[in-house]
Protein backbone atom coordinates (compact mmCIF):
# COMPACT_ATOMS: atom_id res chain seq x y z
CA UNK A 1 0.00 0.00 0.00
CA UNK A 2 3.01 2.34 1.02
CA UNK A 3 4.53 1.55 -2.37
CA UNK A 4 1.15 2.43 -4.28
CA UNK A 5 1.12 5.61 -2.18
CA UNK A 6 4.63 6.46 -3.37
CA UNK A 7 3.76 5.87 -6.83
CA UNK A 8 0.34 6.76 -7.66
CA UNK A 9 -1.58 8.66 -4.97
CA UNK A 10 1.24 11.61 -4.73
CA UNK A 11 -0.01 15.18 -4.45
CA UNK A 12 1.70 16.85 -8.18
CA UNK A 13 2.81 19.96 -7.22
CA UNK A 14 2.45 20.48 -10.46
CA UNK A 15 5.69 21.40 -12.63
CA UNK A 16 7.83 20.50 -10.02
CA UNK A 17 9.20 16.81 -9.18
CA UNK A 18 7.26 14.09 -7.35
CA UNK A 19 8.25 12.18 -5.05
CA UNK A 20 8.84 8.40 -6.62
CA UNK A 21 8.61 10.14 -10.02
CA UNK A 22 8.90 7.73 -13.01
CA UNK A 23 8.37 10.23 -16.01
CA UNK A 24 9.32 13.43 -17.18
CA UNK A 25 6.76 16.44 -16.11
CA UNK A 26 4.71 17.74 -17.80
CA UNK A 27 5.22 19.41 -20.84
CA UNK A 28 4.85 23.50 -20.79
CA UNK A 29 7.09 24.15 -24.43
CA UNK A 30 6.89 21.59 -27.60
CA UNK A 31 10.64 21.54 -27.21
CA UNK A 32 9.46 19.18 -23.93
CA UNK A 33 6.94 18.31 -25.93
CA UNK A 34 9.30 16.66 -28.62
CA UNK A 35 11.73 15.01 -25.66
CA UNK A 36 8.54 13.21 -24.39
CA UNK A 37 7.55 12.15 -27.77
CA UNK A 38 10.94 11.06 -27.95
CA UNK A 39 11.32 8.96 -25.14
CA UNK A 40 8.67 6.85 -26.08
CA UNK A 41 9.27 6.35 -29.52
CA UNK A 42 12.61 4.82 -28.58
CA UNK A 43 10.95 3.14 -25.47
CA UNK A 44 8.71 1.19 -28.04
CA UNK A 45 11.44 -0.57 -29.77
CA UNK A 46 13.42 -0.85 -26.21
CA UNK A 47 10.20 -2.81 -25.06
CA UNK A 48 10.09 -4.91 -28.50
CA UNK A 49 13.68 -5.94 -28.09
CA UNK A 50 13.70 -6.49 -24.23
CA UNK A 51 10.76 -9.10 -25.03
CA UNK A 52 12.54 -10.32 -27.38
CA UNK A 53 15.90 -11.05 -26.35
CA UNK A 54 14.31 -12.59 -22.91
CA UNK A 55 12.60 -15.07 -24.91
CA UNK A 56 15.37 -16.18 -26.50
CA UNK A 57 16.65 -16.56 -23.70
CA UNK A 58 14.59 -17.68 -21.57
CA UNK A 59 13.71 -20.39 -23.79
CA UNK A 60 17.08 -21.10 -24.75
CA UNK A 61 17.55 -22.16 -20.94
CA UNK A 62 14.23 -24.08 -20.73
CA UNK A 63 14.92 -26.57 -24.11
CA UNK A 64 18.66 -27.09 -23.27
CA UNK A 65 18.69 -27.37 -19.71
CA UNK A 66 21.36 -30.15 -19.47
CA UNK A 67 19.04 -32.99 -17.83
CA UNK A 68 16.69 -32.18 -20.42
CA UNK A 69 19.36 -32.37 -23.27
CA UNK A 70 23.05 -33.55 -22.25
CA UNK A 71 24.64 -33.75 -25.73
CA UNK A 72 24.62 -30.11 -26.92
CA UNK A 73 23.63 -29.84 -30.87
CA UNK A 74 26.52 -28.09 -33.12
CA UNK A 75 25.03 -25.49 -34.95
CA UNK A 76 27.79 -23.80 -36.52
CA UNK A 77 25.74 -21.98 -39.42
CA UNK A 78 22.51 -21.02 -40.65
CA UNK A 79 21.90 -18.09 -42.96
CA UNK A 80 18.61 -16.99 -43.16
CA UNK A 81 18.86 -16.40 -39.33
CA UNK A 82 22.33 -14.26 -39.96
CA UNK A 83 20.92 -12.34 -42.20
CA UNK A 84 17.90 -11.48 -40.35
CA UNK A 85 19.72 -10.35 -37.38
CA UNK A 86 22.59 -8.62 -39.14
CA UNK A 87 19.15 -6.52 -41.24
CA UNK A 88 17.22 -6.50 -38.14
CA UNK A 89 19.20 -4.83 -35.77
CA UNK A 90 20.88 -2.44 -38.33
CA UNK A 91 17.32 -1.24 -39.04
CA UNK A 92 16.26 -0.49 -35.36
CA UNK A 93 18.49 2.23 -34.82
CA UNK A 94 17.98 4.14 -38.23
CA UNK A 95 14.16 4.33 -36.41
CA UNK A 96 15.48 5.63 -33.28
CA UNK A 97 18.00 7.92 -35.07
CA UNK A 98 15.30 9.69 -37.68
CA UNK A 99 13.40 11.29 -34.77
CA UNK A 100 16.20 11.62 -32.74
CA UNK A 101 18.08 13.95 -35.45
CA UNK A 102 14.98 15.31 -36.48
CA UNK A 103 14.18 16.84 -32.34
CA UNK A 104 17.97 17.49 -32.06
CA UNK A 105 18.35 19.91 -34.78
CA UNK A 106 14.86 21.43 -34.23
CA UNK A 107 15.83 22.41 -30.77
CA UNK A 108 19.26 23.71 -32.13
CA UNK A 109 17.46 26.00 -34.22
CA UNK A 110 15.89 29.47 -33.94
CA UNK A 111 13.13 30.18 -36.62
CA UNK A 112 11.84 33.48 -35.34
CA UNK A 113 13.24 36.74 -33.89
CA UNK A 114 12.30 36.36 -30.26
CA UNK A 115 10.18 38.76 -28.19
CA UNK A 116 12.37 39.07 -25.42
CA UNK A 117 15.97 38.74 -23.90
CA UNK A 118 16.39 37.27 -20.05
CA UNK A 119 19.99 36.78 -19.25
CA UNK A 120 20.16 34.18 -16.36
CA UNK A 121 23.78 34.65 -14.54
CA UNK A 122 24.83 32.11 -12.07
CA UNK A 123 26.42 33.08 -9.20
CA UNK A 124 27.88 31.16 -6.37
CA UNK A 125 24.75 29.97 -4.98
CA UNK A 126 21.90 32.30 -6.41
CA UNK A 127 20.88 33.85 -10.18
CA UNK A 128 21.06 36.99 -11.38
CA UNK A 129 18.01 38.15 -13.79
CA UNK A 130 18.90 40.91 -16.32
CA UNK A 131 15.72 42.45 -18.49
CA UNK A 132 17.63 44.93 -20.50
CA UNK A 133 15.56 45.26 -24.04
CA UNK A 134 14.00 48.58 -22.93
CA UNK A 135 17.68 49.95 -21.37
CA UNK A 136 18.27 53.50 -22.58
CA UNK A 137 21.18 53.60 -20.87
CA UNK A 138 24.42 50.65 -19.68
CA UNK A 139 23.42 50.88 -16.00
CA UNK A 140 19.83 50.84 -16.15
CA UNK A 141 18.59 46.81 -16.78
CA UNK A 142 15.97 45.80 -14.33
CA UNK A 143 18.07 43.24 -12.58
CA UNK A 144 17.15 40.87 -9.91
CA UNK A 145 18.28 38.00 -7.62
CA UNK A 146 16.93 34.82 -6.92
CA UNK A 147 17.92 32.88 -4.11
CA UNK A 148 16.57 29.68 -2.84
CA UNK A 149 14.39 29.95 0.44
CA UNK A 150 16.29 28.52 3.01
CA UNK A 151 14.65 25.36 4.74
CA UNK A 152 13.34 27.02 8.01
CA UNK A 153 11.58 29.99 6.25
CA UNK A 154 9.24 27.62 3.90
CA UNK A 155 5.77 28.45 4.46
CA UNK A 156 3.39 26.04 3.97
CA UNK A 157 3.29 24.07 0.22
CA UNK A 158 6.02 25.54 -0.87
CA UNK A 159 8.56 23.16 -1.87
CA UNK A 160 11.99 21.84 -0.54
CA UNK A 161 14.71 23.38 -2.15
CA UNK A 162 12.73 24.39 -4.76
CA UNK A 163 11.15 28.06 -4.06
CA UNK A 164 12.82 31.28 -4.61
CA UNK A 165 12.40 34.46 -3.32
CA UNK A 166 11.81 36.16 -6.47
CA UNK A 167 10.71 34.18 -9.51
CA UNK A 168 11.27 35.27 -13.02
CA UNK A 169 8.39 36.14 -14.94
CA UNK A 170 7.96 35.96 -18.54
CA UNK A 171 4.58 36.27 -20.89
CA UNK A 172 3.31 32.84 -22.11
CA UNK A 173 3.30 32.48 -25.75
CA UNK A 174 5.85 34.20 -26.82
CA UNK A 175 9.37 33.69 -28.23
CA UNK A 176 11.98 34.07 -25.40
CA UNK A 177 15.70 34.19 -25.79
CA UNK A 178 17.43 33.48 -22.34
CA UNK A 179 20.94 33.68 -22.38
CA UNK A 180 22.78 31.72 -20.01
CA UNK A 181 26.53 32.73 -18.55
CA UNK A 182 27.91 32.27 -14.94
CA UNK A 183 29.68 35.20 -13.41
CA UNK A 184 32.07 32.75 -11.21
CA UNK A 185 32.33 28.72 -12.00
CA UNK A 186 30.04 26.15 -14.32
CA UNK A 187 26.68 26.26 -13.55
CA UNK A 188 23.81 25.45 -15.48
CA UNK A 189 20.47 26.44 -16.03
CA UNK A 190 18.06 23.81 -16.20
CA UNK A 191 13.98 24.18 -16.15
CA UNK A 192 12.03 20.23 -16.99
CA UNK A 193 9.35 20.93 -17.50
CA UNK A 194 10.21 23.37 -20.73
CA UNK A 195 12.63 20.65 -21.59
CA UNK A 196 15.82 23.07 -20.89
CA UNK A 197 18.74 21.89 -19.30
CA UNK A 198 21.31 24.23 -20.65
CA UNK A 199 25.25 25.06 -19.35
CA UNK A 200 26.59 28.16 -17.71
CA UNK A 201 30.16 28.88 -19.34
CA UNK A 202 32.18 31.09 -17.53
CA UNK A 203 32.93 33.93 -21.11
CA UNK A 204 30.39 32.34 -22.82
CA UNK A 205 27.09 33.18 -23.84
CA UNK A 206 24.75 30.64 -24.36
CA UNK A 207 21.72 31.16 -26.07
CA UNK A 208 18.28 28.76 -25.56
CA UNK A 209 14.54 29.90 -27.13
CA UNK A 210 11.74 28.69 -25.32
CA UNK A 211 8.05 29.60 -25.98
CA UNK A 212 6.26 28.87 -22.42
CA UNK A 213 2.57 27.20 -24.18
CA UNK A 214 1.22 27.19 -20.71
CA UNK A 215 0.65 29.47 -17.74
CA UNK A 216 2.10 27.80 -14.26
CA UNK A 217 4.95 28.38 -12.07
CA UNK A 218 7.81 25.89 -13.29
CA UNK A 219 10.68 24.85 -11.16
CA UNK A 220 14.47 23.90 -11.85
CA UNK A 221 17.84 23.42 -10.21
CA UNK A 222 21.44 24.13 -11.38
CA UNK A 223 22.56 21.20 -13.27
CA UNK A 224 26.35 21.40 -12.81
CA UNK A 225 28.36 20.94 -9.41
CA UNK A 226 29.00 24.31 -8.66
CA UNK A 227 30.53 24.47 -5.07
CA UNK A 228 29.58 23.40 -1.96
CA UNK A 229 25.84 24.67 -1.65
CA UNK A 230 25.14 22.82 -5.05
CA UNK A 231 22.67 20.42 -4.11
CA UNK A 232 22.04 20.51 -0.08
CA UNK A 233 23.03 22.93 2.72
CA UNK A 234 20.30 25.57 1.81
CA UNK A 235 20.80 26.73 -2.21
CA UNK A 236 20.94 24.39 -4.96
CA UNK A 237 22.83 26.37 -7.15
CA UNK A 238 20.34 28.15 -9.65
CA UNK A 239 16.58 27.60 -9.03
CA UNK A 240 15.11 29.10 -12.42
CA UNK A 241 11.63 29.51 -12.14
CA UNK A 242 9.48 30.91 -14.89
CA UNK A 243 5.97 31.92 -14.21
CA UNK A 244 4.40 32.94 -17.00
CA UNK A 245 0.96 34.58 -16.32
CA UNK A 246 1.62 37.43 -17.89
CA UNK A 247 4.48 39.47 -16.56
CA UNK A 248 2.95 39.42 -13.26
CA UNK A 249 3.69 40.31 -9.62
CA UNK A 250 6.02 38.84 -7.26
CA UNK A 251 9.13 39.84 -8.59
CA UNK A 252 11.10 43.05 -7.17
CA UNK A 253 9.85 46.57 -7.31
CA UNK A 254 11.61 47.35 -10.28
CA UNK A 255 9.56 44.62 -12.17
CA UNK A 256 6.34 45.56 -10.32
CA UNK A 257 7.03 49.39 -11.69
CA UNK A 258 7.96 48.09 -14.54
CA UNK A 259 4.58 45.62 -14.56
CA UNK A 260 2.55 48.57 -14.04
CA UNK A 261 3.66 50.24 -17.21
CA UNK A 262 3.05 47.54 -18.95
CA UNK A 263 0.02 47.61 -17.66
CA UNK A 264 -1.11 44.15 -16.87
CA UNK B 1 -3.14 53.13 -14.36
CA UNK B 2 -2.06 54.82 -17.22
CA UNK B 3 -2.35 53.52 -21.03
CA UNK B 4 1.10 52.71 -22.49
CA UNK B 5 1.51 50.48 -25.07
CA UNK B 6 4.63 48.21 -25.21
CA UNK B 7 6.27 46.79 -27.76
CA UNK B 8 7.96 43.81 -26.75
CA UNK B 9 11.24 43.96 -29.18
CA UNK B 10 14.50 42.86 -28.67
CA UNK B 11 17.88 42.29 -31.17
CA UNK B 12 16.96 40.11 -33.67
CA UNK B 13 17.68 36.56 -34.28
CA UNK B 14 20.93 37.46 -36.33
CA UNK B 15 21.83 34.84 -39.18
CA UNK B 16 25.69 35.57 -38.63
CA UNK B 17 25.22 33.97 -35.21
CA UNK B 18 22.82 31.08 -35.77
CA UNK B 19 24.27 28.54 -32.92
CA UNK B 20 23.86 28.59 -29.22
CA UNK B 21 27.23 30.43 -28.44
CA UNK B 22 26.04 34.36 -28.82
CA UNK B 23 29.02 35.13 -26.87
CA UNK B 24 30.68 36.64 -30.21
CA UNK B 25 27.14 38.37 -30.73
CA UNK B 26 26.95 40.18 -28.10
CA UNK B 27 30.66 41.10 -28.42
CA UNK B 28 30.26 42.32 -32.54
CA UNK B 29 26.87 43.84 -31.49
CA UNK B 30 28.90 46.32 -28.80
CA UNK B 31 31.85 46.79 -31.23
CA UNK B 32 29.21 47.61 -34.02
CA UNK B 33 27.48 50.18 -31.73
CA UNK B 34 31.33 52.16 -31.18
CA UNK B 35 31.83 51.95 -34.54
CA UNK B 36 28.84 53.35 -35.37
CA UNK B 37 29.20 56.10 -32.91
CA UNK B 38 32.59 57.20 -33.97
CA UNK B 39 31.33 57.17 -37.69
CA UNK B 40 28.12 59.61 -37.79
CA UNK B 41 28.82 60.82 -33.87
CA UNK B 42 26.67 60.64 -31.24
CA UNK B 43 23.81 63.12 -31.80
CA UNK B 44 22.63 61.32 -35.49
CA UNK B 45 20.80 58.49 -33.41
CA UNK B 46 21.18 56.27 -36.09
CA UNK B 47 23.36 53.94 -33.28
CA UNK B 48 20.80 53.41 -31.12
CA UNK B 49 19.30 50.25 -32.41
CA UNK B 50 22.87 48.87 -32.11
CA UNK B 51 22.94 50.06 -28.27
CA UNK B 52 19.83 48.14 -27.77
CA UNK B 53 20.85 45.17 -29.84
CA UNK B 54 24.24 44.97 -27.27
CA UNK B 55 22.20 45.94 -24.25
CA UNK B 56 19.67 43.18 -24.89
CA UNK B 57 22.20 40.06 -25.35
CA UNK B 58 25.36 41.27 -23.07
CA UNK B 59 25.11 40.55 -19.46
CA UNK B 60 25.67 44.04 -17.89
CA UNK B 61 28.72 42.88 -15.76
CA UNK B 62 30.33 42.79 -19.62
CA UNK B 63 29.29 45.91 -20.80
CA UNK B 64 30.32 47.71 -17.76
CA UNK B 65 33.74 46.24 -18.18
CA UNK B 66 34.20 46.76 -21.73
CA UNK B 67 33.56 50.34 -20.99
CA UNK B 68 35.90 50.98 -18.37
CA UNK B 69 38.68 49.33 -20.97
CA UNK B 70 37.46 51.73 -23.39
CA UNK B 71 38.33 54.58 -21.39
CA UNK B 72 41.46 53.35 -20.18
CA UNK B 73 42.90 52.29 -23.67
CA UNK B 74 42.52 48.62 -23.09
CA UNK B 75 39.63 47.22 -24.65
CA UNK B 76 40.86 44.53 -26.59
CA UNK B 77 38.35 44.37 -29.97
CA UNK B 78 38.59 46.81 -33.27
CA UNK B 79 37.09 49.92 -32.53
Amino acid sequence: MIVLEWLFLTIAPCDAAEPWQLGSQDAATPMMQGITDLHHDIFFFLILILVFVSRILVRALWHFHYPKNPIPQRIVHGTTIEILRTIFPSIIPMFIAIPSFALLYSMDEVVVDPAITIKAIGHQWYRTYEYSDYNSSDEQSLTFDSYTIPEDDLEFGQSRLLEVDNRVVVPAKTHLRIIVTPADVPHSWAVPSSGVKCDAVPGRLNQISISVQREGVYYGQCSEICGTNHAFTRAPGNIGRLLSPLWLSRTTREASYYSERLEL
Amino acid sequence: MAEIEVELKTAPADFRFPTTNQTRHCFTRYIEFHRCLAAKGEESGACAKFAKYYRSICPGDWVERWNEQRATGTFPGPL
